[in-house]
């Protein structure tokens, strides 16, 4: 009865079906409140990095001081190529028709490719004045792509604070970037010289108080020589002219408004 | 079988835990904060319930040939729908479990019951037979994480009840405790609590 093989795969054909519909229908009708906690989640993130975040504060109240935009890398402009609500860089990066190949001269950070378009944060002061940007930042690490933010101050060099939010380094080592303590270290560093080039340097053994270099070094991270390498080599890039450089500029010269 | 039975015997007299040891992986990895015990026992005493009455109500047409991947197809199945559920309500923690929710699947106490009970039995005795293992299960990964959470970082659900040296009080944490290995000590310590109490469950 219940052992021929046409009823074993009639069972297991139903079953498949059966628990398929349930699993598909479950994410689709919770799908728009999960949508909802992964978009608080990355305000979080943003608020974090930009140090505007506590516990218990109203992430959605304080959102609405920041601008969402979207810049071409090339022009440093805003862009009204893609829409700034769904835009997504982590997905563009994928698509041939959203993404750059990095010049391999450009390419310090091996990151190899790049979206054409970055959309990052601006925090807005009660006159609409800019007071702070927040760049979203891609490096590679040890085992894994890191995901972060870099919030400078207006005058584009000053570091208000400095977050990665998804990273697969190794707990305890690379994971670390993550420390609050170290994490803490990155605010007020000053990541351009005078001529506009980025200086940026994680020092192993930590940084020496009073050494005329400080203000544009961080400690490296012990044990983990190559997560160092990949957040000091983006930083570089990030800020180089491949990356965010000409926008920056552009908010120097009251170009970007 | 009665009720009162098939919910309250898993807990001491037939633990899955403690003489079956069954489920020992997650009850060693999400017993550092007693808020991540709470909702991994809700989970997986919801998943073993669903999954028996689920295996228990078509248990007459499973073909014997392929029962055990009959019964893994609704235990993965019953798991996302928990995971969904999860990411959709309670996302921070959620995110803080990551992978232990999936391996809910691995935990031998679900399989165990779908295959040990639920085959056999009706099905709302499986379904109670399955809380009542989720119980279990439960009691021990409370006592674990109370153990854990307050020796390891002086809290319980993470409110302070010791002051710890570095916020200038007296209570010096235990690091051993926040470490998975301290739950095989602890969940050794309790199987030997009960075997005193109960000796018909030491092994010959």
């Amino acid at each position: 009865m219940s052992e021929s093989p046409i009823k074993t795969i009639v069972v297991a054909f139903l079953l498949c079906v059966v628990c398929s519909v349930m699993v598909s229908s479950t994410a689709v009708f919770l799908k728009p409140a999960q949508d909802k906690n992964k978009e608080l989640d990355m305000k979080k993130n943003i608020l974090s990095a930009a140090g505007l975040y506590e516990e218990g504060v109203d992430i959605e109240e304080k959102f609405n001081q920041i601008e969402t935009v979207v810049i071409d890398f090339d022009t440093g402009l805003r862009t009204e190529a893609v829409d700034p609500e769904s835009y997504d860089m982590v997905k563009a990066e994928k698509k041939p028709d959203l993404n750059e190949k990095i010049p391999s001269s450009e390419d310090v950070a091996k990151l190899s490719k790049r979206p054409k378009y970055a959309k990052l944060y601006l925090l807005k002061g009660p006159s609409g004045e800019i007071q702070e940007i927040i760049l979203p930042i891609k490096s590679i690490g040890l085992w894994s792509k890191m995901y972060g933010f870099l919030a400078l101050e207006n005058d584009t060099k000053t570091v208000k604070g400095f977050a990665y939010y998804a990273q697969g380094e190794t707990p305890g080592l690379g994971a670390e970037v993550q420390n609050p303590k170290w994490k803490k270290q990155w605010i007020g560093k000053e990541l351009y010289n005078s001529n506009w080039e980025p200086v940026f340097n994680m020092v192993k053994g930590g940084v020496q108080e009073g050494n005329p270099e400080a203000d544009h070094q961080v400690d490296a991270l012990s044990g983990a020589t190559i997560t160092t390498h990949g957040v000091e080599s983006s930083i570089h890039y990030w800020l180089g002219q491949n990356g965010y450089g000409p926008f920056l500029s552009k908010i120097r010269s009251g170009e970007f408004q | 079988m009665k009720v009162k039975e098939l919910l309250f015997k898993p807990i001491l007299k037939n633990n899955p835990i403690a003489l079956q040891i069954l489920g020992i992986c997650s009850a060693l990895a999400v017993t550092v904060q007693l808020k991540n015990v709470l909702v991994m026992c809700a989970a997986v005493t919801l998943v073993t319930a669903f999954s028996s009455a689920f295996v228990s109500v078509i248990r007459n047409h499973i073909p014997n040939s392929i029962r055990i991947i009959v019964q893994m197809t609704i235990i993965a199945s019953m798991v996302i729908v928990a995971d969904q559920f999860m990411k959709a309500y309670i996302y921070e923690q959620e995110k803080q479990m990551a992978v232990y929710v999936g391996l809910i699947i691995t935990n031998c106490i679900v399989m165990g019951r779908t295959e040990g009970f639920a085959m056999k039995n009706g099905v709302i005795a499986s379904f109670l037979d399955g809380i009542g293992n989720g119980l279990g299960y439960s009691c021990i990964l409370f006592v674990v994480g109370f153990f854990r959470e307050l020796i390891g970082s002086g809290k319980l659900f993470g409110m302070p009840i010791l002051t710890l040296t570095r916020d200038g009080g007296w209570y010096l944490p235990n690091g051993l405790f926040l470490l998975p290995p301290s739950a095989f000590f602890l969940i050794g310590c309790i199987i030997w609590v009960i075997r005193t109490y109960d000796p018909s469950q030491i092994e010959e």
